[in-house]
């Protein structure tokens, strides 16, 4: 191809009919005017959005405290609020998609009002937002925000790295955004199995748009994983060693594994595939060798330890809610540990149980079957832990409290599903049904967002130095769990009476009547999500008689409870000294809390780097060049990509000091607020006299 | 001491260190070297894929060509010997730089490397050539795909260790031997053993099972 050639087409794809109001304009049906007005209304919101967000910006003159105290900011605290952010976007949007395609179901007998390439649009967006946008930026932003805090360390081992991985899933998303106002979407769900994805058959730019955000985050998530595990080995202040670890760190460093090692074969099954479709490989192809059951393994070796990984640090988040909101040690810390740690194990040897259908002999899908079984195993040890934990507990019912308490009950019924999926003779019969989605819901939505949800309200005032509204936090929660349950416990009925999965219309008229219950469950889980925006916005309206300066609201047991809230950049002004598990909880029994040290040192801390950001443009360039083939973008944003990283080579004096005497008065001020502050009762935890001072009360079981 | 302690107490992390001869840096190194061993890990699984598909790939050849009328032994045992010489000539450059030999030799056996690299994705890029023009194109079959996406991923590795080769001895003229590049150098050695290992893989599956 020459120089010339690569400007014949200075937009590549890019056409008007690429707008999604096009078609409506060109051919007015009924039908075509119902999808083309849903389409743009979606695409307005995001134009609107990113407009009033500029806006914004420019009248508060915000744009410099953007770019220099966040994008460009190697701070895990920081690094993670903004991964949160990032989902919480994520996933009013694809909850609003839910929404609609459950309102699309509840009329949806004999036809409904979306088209089938509308609605499948719908479900692929969904589930690809809903796994890679909103739960994987959530638990990794929860984690890039706690565990540092929780292992008593500076930051995590690579923060420009973080940054980077913050950038690459930043970039995603966006390229997922873009995808609602210039083309359309995939619809080959968010497993893309070929060959219905292959260019043969899908010769739009849905599936690149799918392939290059999927590439994006992935990417990411292989760095956060390397990240997350070199920082819990290697940054544990003294005397953490790996047996008085907090229960989160511990499941956020299997998490870290699993992503170092599931990631990969996603990287690898979505780059066959970009290359069947755009150089005519022959991978996945239906002619000429090709083999779709590569792709299937490939896709399932990571899909089925992402499960897990997204699963895991949820179940670390209940542990410490649990724990701290029943005033007691964790039970069973050892069996946890190492319950954790073999979900994570068998979480690699049961990939087969997602396609039992598709041809392998009975023995393998018994293996296979028995193998997933096993997961029970651990998952049931845990659940009577926190159950015994609980047991002769102080039981509070706070916000996080109360999702922890929907999520036991909702997940065993989950779990409890999912052993019946994996037995591959009762998969044959319901497989493909809307009983694999009541049934992965089930685990995804209790267990995974509730514990996401839990953290957020649990950590808040941590990272913001306020608490969230008790009481709509209370109502989002109960809208959530009934909500769910109103979504999701048809689908199983539904599903045993036949209703494929992914239907977009169909002609059983008794379906109808479940149908409308889960699209009532939708609208109560919607009104869930308008709740937790409603409490935010209550809460930073109502901020100054919530403060929690010094530190500890709910009387917290692990270290990040130790220093104020927000803490300080450099997050301790003395690395603290671990002596025990609960190493908190210890410390303010034996009056060693808030000391006085004699000394303070210089800290030294990684200095901000434009690297994060300029990956994410870069990155997202990149990718939409591809999907829209303007190879002249493509080529300038992978040049670019290099030439960033040798310049990022050649930097040096890459840190900043932060000076002994700012540091000593940084917590002098906080060490006399301590001083200042009255300790509050467990009773008055959730009123404005709760000012980050716990007092002291038994520990442990009701006598 | 136990033998394992005292091995610890030597080695702070796996592989070459840079030994107490170097001060703070063989301690600063201790994090970054146990960062790219886990990164490796997490690139061997990504080669162990295109492994596997390449292996569950072999009969898809779709009546096109297949190893017998593609593979060029001769040529690919010049390549290995290629490879694996520059392996040798790294180490080499690791013991210079960890016994201090001086910086003319420690760049000497970096640039030696660089050739041999260079002189191994030259004869690579003609295999494939020649491959191309036995009509041993990717897009032909399934068998095809499948080693052009192993192959030339372990090339794309190596060329990209060779520009990060170069890069360091730009540092190496530009801020001499700090701790940052020591710490380029260091984990390029650990990558450039790796892809040697790959190639050995390669070597023995693709080219002698495809052969045999």
């Amino acid at each position: 191809m020459s120089i010339a050639a690569l400007f014949d087409h200075p937009l590549g794809r890019l056409q008007w009919s690429s707008l999604p109001f096009w078609d409506m304009l060109q051919h007015p049906t009924k039908g075509n005017i119902i999808n083309g007005v849903i389409a743009t209304g979606a695409a307005s919101l995001v134009v609107v959005g990113a407009i009033a967000l500029v806006l914004v910006l420019t009248r508060y003159k915000l744009w410099r405290p953007l770019w220099s105290d966040w994008v460009t900011s190697p701070d895990h605290k920081k690094i993670g609020i903004m991964y949160i952010v990032i989902a919480l976007v994520m996933l009013a949007r694809a909850l609003i998609e839910a929404v609609l395609m459950r309102a699309q179901q509840a009329f949806g007998l004999g036809g409904g009002f979306l088209s089938p390439d509308h609605f499948a649009q719908l479900f692929s967006t969904h589930g690809t937002i809903m796994i890679f946008f909103m739960a994987m930026p959530f638990l990794t932003g929860v984690i890039n925000y706690v565990m540092p805090l929780q292992i008593g360390a500076r930051d995590v081992s690579f923060p420009v790295l973080n940054s980077i991985s913050l950038g690459l899933t930043a970039a995603g998303a966006a390229l997922v955004m873009v995808s609602l106002v210039i083309g359309k979407f995939s619809t080959g769900g968010w497993f893309g199995y070929p060959p219905y994805t292959e260019a043969n058959f899908s010769p739009g730019v849905g599936p690149d748009y799918w392939i290059w955000a999927l590439s994006l985050a992935g990417l990411g998530a292989t760095l956060t994983g390397i990240n997350f595990a070199v920082t819990i080995y290697r940054e544990r202040a003294p005397g953490m060693t790996l047996m008085r670890m907090p229960l989160f760190t511990w499941t956020a460093l299997c998490t870290a594994i699993i992503m170092i090692f599931a990631m990969p074969p996603l990287t690898v099954a979505t780059a066959q595939l970009a290359l069947d479709r755009y150089l005519g490989f022959h991978y996945f192809t239906n002619d000429l060798g090709g083999n779709m059951m590569n792709f299937a393994n490939l896709f399932w070796l990571f899909g089925h330890p992402e499960v897990y990984i997204l699963i895991l640090p949820a179940f670390g988040v209940y542990s410490e809610t649990i724990s701290t909101f029943s005033g007691k040690a964790l039970f069973g810390y050892r069996s946890l540990v190492m319950a954790t740690m073999v979900i994570a194990l068998l979480s690699f040897t049961v990939w087969l149980h997602h396609f039992f259908t598709m041809g392998q002999d009975a023995n393998i899908n018994a293996v296979f079957g028995i193998a997933s079984m096993l997961i029970g195993i651990p998952t049931g040890v845990k659940i009577y832990d926190w159950m015994w934990t609980m047991f002769r507990g102080r039981v509070r019912l706070t916000v996080p409290m109360i999702y922890a308490l929907g999520f036991i009950v909702l997940f065993v019924l989950g779990g409890m599903s999912g052993i019946l999926l994996a037995n591959p003779t009762i998969d044959y019969q319901v497989h493909n049904t809307v009983f694999l989605v009541a049934h992965f819901h089930n685990v995804a939505v209790p267990g995974v967002l509730f514990g996401m949800l839990s953290a957020y309200h649990f950590w808040f005032p941590k990272a913001f130095g306020f608490r969230l509204n008790e009481r709509w936090g209370m109502i989002s929660a109960l809208c959530w769990i009934f909500g769910f349950i109103g979504a999701f416990f048809p689908l199983y009925a539904l599903g045993l009476m036949g209703l494929p999965r992914r239907t977009v219309a169909y002609t059983e008229a008794r379906y109808v009547p479940l149908e409308w219950v889960a699209f009532l469950g939708a609208l109560l889980i919607l009104a869930a999500l308008l709740a937790l925006l409603w409490q935010l916005w209550v809460s930073i309206r109502d901020r100054d008689g919530n403060r929690v300066f010094v530190g500890d609201p709910w009387a917290g047991r692990s270290l990040e409870w130790s220093t104020s809230a927000p803490p300080p950049e450099y997050n301790y002004a003395v690395i603290p000294v671990v002596e025990d598990r609960d190493t908190f909880t210890r410390a303010k029994e034996q009056g060693r809390a808030y000391q006085r040290p004699d000394t303070y040192v210089d800290i030294e801390l990684p200095g901000n780097s434009a690297m994060g950001p300029a990956i994410a443009a870069i990155g997202f360039a990149l990718a939409f060049g591809l999907v829209w083939h303007i190879w002249w973008l493509v080529i300038l944003a992978f040049l670019a990509a290099i030439a960033s990283m040798i310049v990022r080579g050649f930097a040096r004096d890459t840190t900043r000091i932060v000076s002994a005497q700012q540091v000593r008065q940084e917590h002098h001020r906080w060490i006399d607020a301590v001083a200042a502050a009255t300790a509050v009762s467990r009773a008055d935890e959730c009123k404005s006299v709760n000012v980050g001072l716990a007092l002291q009360e038994a520990d442990g079981v009701v006598p | 001491m136990s033998p394992q302690a005292a091995m610890y107490q030597v080695n702070k992390y796996p592989g070459l260190n840079l030994g107490p001869g170097h001060g703070q840096d063989d301690e600063a190194a201790a994090t970054v070297m146990f960062g790219f061993w886990v990164f490796l890990m997490s690139d061997a699984i990504l080669f162990g894929m295109v492994f596997a598909t390449y292996v569950t790939s072999l009969h898809g050849t779709a009546g096109g060509p297949g190893p017998h009328d593609l593979y060029d032994i001769k040529s690919i045992f010049i390549e290995t010997m290629l490879l694996l010489a520059s392996s040798f000539t790294f180490g080499m450059a690791s013991l210079a730089l960890k016994y201090k030999h001086g910086r003319i030799r420690l760049v000497s056996w970096m640039v030696v490397t660089l050739v041999l690299g260079i002189g191994f994705l030259g004869f690579e890029l003609h295999d494939f050539s020649s491959m191309f023009a036995h009509g041993g194109v990717p897009s032909r079959s399934g068998f095809l795909s499948a080693f052009f996406d192993l192959v030339p991923l372990h090339g794309l590795h190596v060329t990209a260790g060779c520009i990060w080769l170069i890069c360091l001895l730009g540092q190496i003229g530009r801020y001499g031997l700090d701790l940052k590049t020591k710490l380029g150098i260091m984990r390029l050695a650990l990558f450039w053993h790796f892809l040697d290992i790959v190639w050995i893989a390669i070597f023995s599956v693709v080219y002698l099972g495809g052969l045999t």
